[in-house]
């Protein structure tokens, strides 16, 4: 068998390569009992987890598709592998993972990120975290970083008190799929007062066909801590379409702090249907920034819960749509408490025919005071035929509430093009010149390392966008 | 350098603007073109910088005797001509620093080395000279800035991208005199043997501050008459009406 990996050129996708599939085990196509029996027995589970998976199946089933958003019409459940097992066990050291998984990673340059700046780092590849490794002296802390498999042997009473508690399987469709077949993942603890000051990492690869990836991560921040976890996605290009479908729970008590950062570079055959929620509760804040490259339809909506007073809420949205590509993208804030604050900035760029959209919602329950809530929507479209939408919801019942909600729709003006190549810049450069700058209000927030690869990324995408 | 423009007819959408501009122009002198709103004087600037909301439907535009009416706006930025614009756009989230940093490297592309150290000392001299504050290097490109400071602005960037020939359009409007001092002066700066320019006005004032070896008066589309400074004395004497009178007039004739 060769290990050469077959790269595709399409779009200059850098990630599109895959290597043969190797799987040392994978179900049949397709979902029902069996299946999700032979995904817990796999996992040598307790019964209480394969009988929450079976229970999840059943309303998965029951769950009617989502009748707003992106086009999921394409997509055919019985054509779908819902496990695949890359590797016999996971491995502690690079040099334990198989090859062309290692291969994998390292073009896509994990182990480089890992010894240059993170605190641990988490590698899955199709089902099944292949790699974890966490610093000594982060561990030391008492800091927990593992796959959630691991968590629910050695941590049972932890992932019993929290696991589906921020989104119950009976949250909607796609969550009850991941709570049926989940596998992989996170499960990160941080202690009282232990401030994590380096990100944990966890990359998300898939590699085989036809195939449906449903990791599931719960993140639990005792109080006072700090951490900042960051994920990143890519897949091979395929003719066929593939499925992403996670969950991310997060549970910030009082008084800790936890950033969660996406980037999302998926393949252009990828439905990336994720639901990420959080708890924040006294004095604790709660930042998503997601950023959303790659996929053909992703349907993505963080949230925070605002549960205790002081609590405060933030949502950065980045969403790039090119060529068939549908970013159904924005953030949610429910404000459970006075004295809670929310604020969700989305920027999004269309291109060559893409739908951005932006969807949020501020929801604030009755009998409270002192709640704001800002919202910005800021859409930049790069041609004439690519598209922008905006659709906010609003769910008032309090009075003393200062809400702020603006849009904007702007194109690359000809003014613009014309006053940056009149100072030398050819058109590639001058548009890039232009969306850097809408970007760079938020870019700015990232950490440096993925802010220039952000950058990166919208220059491929932007590439050849002039013509 | 020397800008030769020939018999150059443009057009924005179905209306005709300019009917036949005949201009040449060399490195070393200071032209100033004048003429009543309407006549088409800062579409010839948007013409020769190649604005594509203008359609070129006769005549041609030489630098050095090659025709660049075939160029993108870039190329004729790189053969060192500059447009200090009427109405410079804002670019949000692009420092005047990080944009004039990109626009001196390519202007010095392959002629000398652009050092960071250099680069920044060169554009705090430029910036007291313009007297802007020096907390605009990190300001987004005249975003927010008043018309005064998008003026200086331009004046800014001509310094530092140091323009063989530069054409400034309508750069006094809305000018109080002491912004309009300061704009003169950044432009008495440049000019040497080596540089050129064209500087397009409605009024004569900023002409005190400039002397231009050249004046010329554009009407419905043309240059109606050249001369020096003297045309300028007869303007302020006489206003434009005098101009339509006498060149309005021959207009209808020819029709």
């Amino acid at each position: 068998m060769s290990n050469e990996a077959q790269t595709v050129h399409i779009d200059d996708y850098k990630f599109g390569f895959h290597y043969p599939d190797n799987s040392v085990f994978k179900t049949r196509k397709g979902l029902d009992e069996d299946v999700v029996k032979a995904i817990s027995s796999h996992k040598q589970e307790p019964d209480w987890m394969l009988q929450y998976r079976l229970q999840a199946l059943k309303v998965f089933r029951e769950k009617q598709m989502p009748n707003w958003g992106g086009d999921l019409s394409d997509i055919d459940f019985d054509e779908i592998y819902y496990y695949a097992k890359p590797s016999e066990e996971q491995s502690r050291t690079w040099d334990d993972v198989p090859d062309d998984i290692k291969t994998t990673f390292d073009r896509i340059g994990i182990p480089e990120a890992e010894r240059k700046y993170l605190a641990g780092v988490g590698a899955q590849y199709d089902s099944e975290m292949v790699y974890h490794n966490i610093q000594e002296s982060v561990a030391k802390l008492g800091v927990l970083f593992t796959d959630p498999e691991t968590a629910v042997r050695e941590h049972p009473e932890i992932v019993k008190k929290y696991f589906g508690t921020v989104i119950p399987y009976s949250d909607n469709k796609f969550a009850a799929l991941n709570s049926a077949v989940w596998s992989g993942g996170s499960f990160v603890y941080i202690p009282p007062g232990v401030r994590v000051e380096v990100p944990l990492q966890a990359y998300f690869r898939i590699n085989s066909e036809n195939f449906g990836q449903f990791e599931r991560t719960l993140i639990i921040a005792d109080e006072g801590s700090f951490v900042h976890y960051v994920e990143g996605c890519t897949a091979p290009v395929y003719a066929t379409d593939s499925l992403h479908s996670a969950v991310v729970e997060i549970i910030a008590l009082p008084g800790s702090r936890v950033r969660y950062t996406t980037i999302q570079n998926w393949s252009s055959d990828v439905y990336n249907l994720v639901t990420k929620r959080a708890f924040a509760y006294e004095n604790a804040t709660v930042e998503w920034v997601d950023g959303n490259i790659g996929s053909k339809r992703t349907m993505k909506y963080p949230s925070i819960w605002l549960m205790g007073e002081g609590a405060h809420g933030e949502v950065l949205s980045i969403a790039f749509a090119g060529k068939g590509q549908e970013q159904d993208t924005g953030g949610k804030a429910v404000h459970c408490a006075s004295n809670t604050s929310s604020v969700i900035t989305s920027k999004s760029i269309s291109k060559d025919g893409g739908t951005a959209s932006y969807r949020g919602q501020i929801k604030i329950e009755p009998d409270l005071h002192d709640v704001k809530s800002h919202v910005v929507c800021d859409a930049l479209l790069i041609d004439e035929h690519s598209i922008s939408n905006t659709y906010p919801y609003m769910d008032i019942q309090s009075d003393d509430v200062s809400m702020e909600h603006e849009a904007r729709v702007s194109k690359i003006s000809e003014e613009q093009l014309f006053y940056l190549m009149s100072r030398g810049m050819d058109e590639a450069e001058a548009s890039m010149t232009i969306v850097n700058g809408f970007l760079d209000p938020l870019v700015k927030q990232l950490p440096m390392e993925y802010a220039v690869e952000l950058n990166r990324l919208i220059e491929l995408e932007m590439e050849g966008s002039v013509g | 350098m020397e800008i030769k423009i020939e018999g150059l007819e443009a057009k924005i959408g179905d209306t005709p603007i300019l009917r036949g501009v005949d201009l040449t122009m060399k490195s070393g002198e200071v032209h100033a073109l004048m003429g009543p709103n309407g006549s088409g004087k800062s579409t010839l600037s948007n013409v020769v910088f190649g604005h594509p909301s203008y359609e070129v439907t006769g005549g041609r535009v030489l630098v050095d005797g090659e025709d660049i009416l075939e160029m993108e706006p870039h190329e004729r930025a790189r053969l060192g001509l500059f447009l200090a614009f009427q109405y410079p756009v804002e670019i949000s989230g692009v420092t005047v620093g990080r944009f004039l940093r990109r626009a001196v490297e390519i202007r010095f592309e392959g002629q000398k080395e652009v050092r960071t150290k250099g680069f920044l000392k060169d554009l705090r001299e430029a910036m007291d000279f313009m007297e802007i504050d020096q907390q605009f290097i990190n300001r987004y490109l005249n975003e927010g800035f008043s018309g005064g400071e998008k003026k200086r602005m331009e004046i800014l960037q001509m310094l530092m991208l140091q323009p063989q020939f530069s054409i400034l359009d309508e750069t006094d409007s809305g000018l109080d005199i002491d912004a309009l001092a300061v704009v003169a002066r950044g432009v008495n700066k440049m000019r040497d043997h080596d540089f050129g320019a064209l500087i397009i006005t409605h009024y004569q004032r900023i002409l005190d501050h400039i002397k231009p070896d050249f004046v010329h008066i554009m009407y419905q589309g043309r240059i109606v008459t050249s001369g020096g400074g003297e045309i300028v004395t007869e303007l302020e004497k006489r206003g434009y009406d005098w101009v339509r009178a006498q060149y309005g007039q021959e207009e209808e004739v020819h029709e």
